[in-house]
């Protein structure tokens, strides 16, 4: 067996480097897909054909674009040349991932405020490829002249919506702060203040949001809108205007006809909606070891004959000035609107600054949407979310003391154990007389275990005392851990506060396993009787949810759960009730994640449950019969106590699952309304992951996650004790 | 046991044909996406398609990327060789330490079993930082050596677990009887208790198969080369930012769920027993 074990090693790490043998090829990384990916690959033949450099193509999944970039480039591992929009810039320039562009880049090739977004002190990164800004889509048969201000739009929208027949005249994701952001800049609202520093509590902020949400409390907006619905709506003819992106053309069905205007201007202010402008570029990689033919492909990505096909067959709006003298880029109404539209796109700020407004915006945008704020305190709300998800920098601490001390405790323990051992009687040989065989038994699992397991463990751990910033990790002691417990930026009954979410999380675990174990016992008292008829048929059945893995079962329950298409709310339309927006209240959002995890656990209690009862001897429940006892007496007496030794290291083992069940928390509810639902472990997960890699303190809450769950065990330790005893 | 009236069994049966009806409409639901035309959902409740067509699973199956390589069948290679790989490499490691920790006494014994319970509750996700590095120092990232390498070892806590706790409901005598006849220690494991943990054995396979088959984040995170994601990072790409493409998603999730709902009800005899006798002990 461990042959062969070997044998499927050696071929999997052969295949793994076959690919390597050639000679080195350029390494371009994308996110793109359908459309845009063919383009890009159309124009690296023609790189390849001209310069006779081969090109490596990669497409990454967009999710995990940016964290791979950030991981792999320094360690030597990432492409040579990456495509990326401008946004995370600054982010990617202060790792040190890009190569300065001085030399190669002509400004002239490029539209200005294109250049503009991709520069950092004076220098520019990467070259300009396309542009990508917000435009309303209008379907001219039902909207013969796209409005052109607000107060047009306003008399428009009521003679097109009917939302008794799901007819709406406006649609577009308005849970999203990109989208939003073209209302604040149209009614005068700065997003940063004179020393760029995010303001959120301005007059803009109030209006543009009254705006949106007097929309959708008319009925002329639906609720809870995602991108698959705009599309929908869009294509069934049942939403008349959207707000989208140049994206959003090939999702159109052909029988639609339609066009692509700016957005309108604020009546109120005179000021046009002005969306953000993005600008996707090509960059060089600093640590690229062909640094000028990488230099010489992303150049030509960006220009030329590159653009030309960008253009005809990805769709994108090219940054090249030149590309819009070709003849079939002038005839392309789709490609000249949008770059109308963007004349008066504000560039998006590529610093970090921007990249913290998106959590508090979105959390404070659904807020009011959802009612649970009203449009003027959003602003404050904002301020205070953005102030309690952005973390300066702790003092740094020095490490001396904490190495004295673990060096202390070390000797003391060591010294404590050695003087305490009670004396040898025997030899080590005489105690374990098998030792070396069990070494060899172990040490492989061993082996593994150390490595993978336990280093990561430790490095874990030690990670909560330090600050993590942009590559640089920082000592800085126990200062997460005040800034938790303390819990700053929150008051202590506030979503998000970390008591909160530990009430959630515990609350979370407490309802789950309870129902798991009452829905599997019960099932299990049921199904053990052999006469039942059909019995192997429902047991498989009900098996089924185990088998799902369960980010498949936390995907098809958000589904279930949506607003408008939802089966759930299907059923209560049927029982003639109200549908209910499930995510915009705590109990109705808590409800949901439960209801998930419920239809995904009970299964594994069911199967333990079902064990548990075959191995009661049924001789005993024949002599409780035969003295009388009830079915109730004998369900108390006999059942529950003997089920006890094989139920009880499930539950444990099942409330642990539960209190780090990420998947569905995060899936499902992703924490809505505003972090409510959000459990620890998916705070610590967003703490690592979604707000620029706080590593350290996302491993202090994992610690914390820890302690609780040691504290757990002890106690369950002490129910387990009487059991071994008896 | 008396036989029970016939109005209670209509009740039980009852009782469990609604229970069934819960279990299976989200699983109904996802075939009636995968077999419905279009994308677009309306307001229903009925979990059967009203058209049926064959077209996401065409495209899913068929997907290939823009230089025209079959990426989806590199991807269920991929997906088998991985989770196949774990499992051996899994069961082949937990099963000797299992043993040595019910049969032998060695220091550090004691220590060791309550240290692997202790990783099991630091959150995972929070160990991908660590990880990433250490691969990357073992040349093991992007390569499908190193995910089996990680999932092998970060589900053995649970299943030396498991099968020691088997392994301590066994007889010792069948052993002792066994080293009577002259079977050296080796063979006594091979030929004596293998065989008799053969329950254990298979929910343990079938645990190390599944951790491998349906792990996500993990094989997002390590692996960048497309033709040799697994089968849930293959299944991303339906869920995208902008757009999410509900019937290839759906008709891709019920292929990638088929393998280990076949490999679930292949051994669901063994599940009852193998769990549980692992558990008593526990």
């Amino acid at each position: 067996m461990n042959r062969l074990v070997a044998l499927v090693l050696l071929a999997m790490a052969w295949s793994a480097h076959a690919a390597e043998a050639q000679p080195e090829p350029l390494k371009l990384w994308h996110a793109y897909r359908g459309g845009e990916e063919a383009a890009l690959l159309q124009a690296t033949t023609l790189f390849t054909e001209k310069t006779g450099v081969r090109v490596d193509m990669l497409a990454l999944p967009y999710d995990a674009y940016a964290a791979k970039l950030t991981n792999a480039i320094p360690h030597g591992a990432g492409p040579d040349v990456f495509i990326f929009n401008h946004e995370r810039l600054r982010n990617f320039q202060g790792q040190n991932l890009l190569a300065p562009t001085t030399g190669t880049l002509v400004r002239a090739d490029y539209f200005a405020n294109t250049v503009a977004a991709l520069e950092v002190d004076g220098q520019v990164y990467g070259y300009p490829m396309s542009l990508k800004s917000l435009a309303l889509y209008v379907n001219t048969k039902l909207v013969p002249r796209p409005p052109t201000t607000t107060a047009e739009l306003l008399a428009l929208l009521p003679t097109l919506s009917n939302p008794a027949e799901g007819r709406f005249g406006l649609a577009y994701e308005s849970g999203d702060f990109y989208f939003h952001a073209p209302f604040l800049f149209g009614f005068d609202g700065p997003l940063f203040d004179a020393t760029g520093r995010a303001s959120f509590d301005t007059p803009g902020m109030a209006r543009s949001l009254a705006f949106v949400k007097k929309l959708q409390d008319e009925r002329m907006m639906p609720q809870e809108v995602s991108g698959a619905l705009v599309k929908t709506l869009f294509n069934d003819g049942r939403v008349a205007m959207t707000i989208s992106g140049p994206w959003f053309a090939g999702e159109i069905a052909p029988s639609v006809r339609y066009r692509v205007v700016a957005l309108p201007t604020v009546s109120e202010t005179g000021t046009p909606m002005k969306p953000f402008l993005g600008v996707e570029a090509a960059f060089v990689s600093s640590r690229s070891e062909q640094s000028a033919r990488a230099h010489e492909l992303a150049r030509f990505l960006s220009l030329g004959e590159s653009s030309r096909v960008r253009t005809t067959v990805g769709r994108q709006i090219p940054a090249n000035v030149a590309a819009y003298q070709f003849q079939e880029v002038k005839d392309d109404t789709l490609i000249s609107s949008f770059r109308e539209a963007a004349k008066d796109a504000t560039p998006m700020p590529n610093t970090l600054e921007m990249a913290r407004v998106w959590e508090p915006m979105k959390l404070t945008l659904r807020a009011v949407l959802q009612g649970g704020t009203r449009p003027e305190d959003a602003g404050a709300l904002a301020d205070r979310r953005y102030r309690a998800l952005h973390r300066e920098r702790p003092p740094e601490a020095s490490p001396m003391p904490w190495l004295t001390l673990a060096g202390v405790m070390a000797l003391g323990g060591g010294t404590a154990w050695v003087l305490r051992r009670p004396a040898q009687s025997q030899t080590f040989r005489q105690r374990y007389p098998d030792v070396s065989r069990a070494v060899t038994y172990v040490a492989p699992a061993a082996a593994g275990l150390l490595v993978l397991v336990f280093i990561p463990f430790a490095v874990g751990l030690t990670l909560s005392l330090f600050h993590h910033d942009a590559g640089q990790y920082t000592f800085v002691g126990l200062a997460n851990f005040v800034d938790i417990l303390a819990s700053r930026g929150y008051s202590i009954t506030e979503p998000l506060s970390f008591y909160f979410t530990l009430a959630v999380t515990l609350l979370w675990a407490v309802v789950n396993v309870v129902l798991h174990v009452s829905i599997g016992l019960g099932l299990a008292l049921i199904l053990k009787d052999p006469l039942l008829k059909m019995r192997g048929v429902y047991r498989v059945l009900l098996i089924i949810p185990w088998a799902v893995p369960n980010y498949i079962t936390a995907l098809m329950w958000k589904g279930m759960f949506h607003r408008q298409f939802g089966a759930i709310n299907g059923l209560l339309v049927a029982l003639d009730l109200e549908p209910v927006s499930w995510f915009t209240r705590f109990s109705t959002a808590f409800a949901a994640n439960v209801a998930t995890n419920t239809w995904l656990g009970f299964p594994f209690m069911m199967v333990v449950a079902l064990g548990a009862l075959q191995s009661i001897p049924p001789e005993l429940y024949e002599a409780a019969e035969v003295d009388g006892a009830s079915k109730w007496t004998q369900f108390r007496r006999i059942t529950l106590p003997l089920l006890k030794p094989a139920m009880l290291p499930a539950v444990i083992l099942g409330s642990v699952w539960t209190f780090n069940m990420f998947n569905i928390i995060y899936l499902v509810s992703g924490g809505e309304p505003g972090g409510a639902t959000d459990i620890l472990v998916s705070e610590a997960f967003r703490w690592a992951f979604q707000r620029n890699e706080q590593y350290g303190f996302a491993a202090a809450y994992s610690v914390l996650i820890f302690v609780v769950l040691m504290g757990w065990s002890v106690f369950t330790r002490r129910l387990m004790k009487p059991e071994e005893a008896s | 046991m008396k036989k029970p009236s016939g109005l209670k069994m209509a009740l039980i049966h009852m009782g469990l044909s609604l229970m069934c009806m819960v279990t299976l409409y989200p699983v109904l639901w996802v075939v009636k996406m995968a077999l419905s035309p279009s994308d677009s959902m309306s307001l229903t409740a009925n979990p059967f398609p009203d058209a049926v067509t064959f077209d996401h699973f065409r495209e899913v199956l068929l997907s290939s990327d823009a230089q025209g390589r079959w990426v989806f069948g590199r991807q269920v290679m991929a997906s088998f060789i991985v989770s196949g790989a774990t499992t051996v490499v899994g069961l082949t490691l937990a099963v000797t330490a299992a043993y040595a920790l019910s049969r032998f006494k060695f220091p550090g014994k004691e220590g060791g079993m309550q240290a692997l319970l202790v990783t099991q509750m630091f959150p995972a996700t929070l160990m991908l930082v660590p990880i990433y590095g250490i691969l990357q120092r073992l040349r093991l990232l992007d390569s499908l050596t190193g995910l089996v390498l990680v999932y092998a070892t970060t589900a053995l806590p649970f299943c030396i677990w498991m099968l020691k706790g088997y392994f301590d409901t066994l007889p010792r005598e069948l052993e002792e009887a066994a080293v009577m006849d002259g079977a050296s220690p080796f063979q006594v494991f091979i030929k004596v208790v293998l065989p008799l943990a053969r329950p254990a054995l298979a929910v343990t396979a079938l645990f190390s198969f599944m951790t491998a088959w349906n792990e996500f984040v993990l094989a997002a995170t390590l692996i960048n080369d497309p033709t040799r994601f697994t089968l849930p990072v293959a299944l991303q790409r339906y869920v995208g930012e902008y757009k999410v493409e509900w019937g290839k998603f759906a008709a891709c999730a019920l292929i990638v769920s088929a393998p280990v709902m076949a490999l679930f009800f292949a051994l669901q005899k063994h599940l009852v027993g193998g769990l549980t006798a692992g558990g008593v002990k526990g």
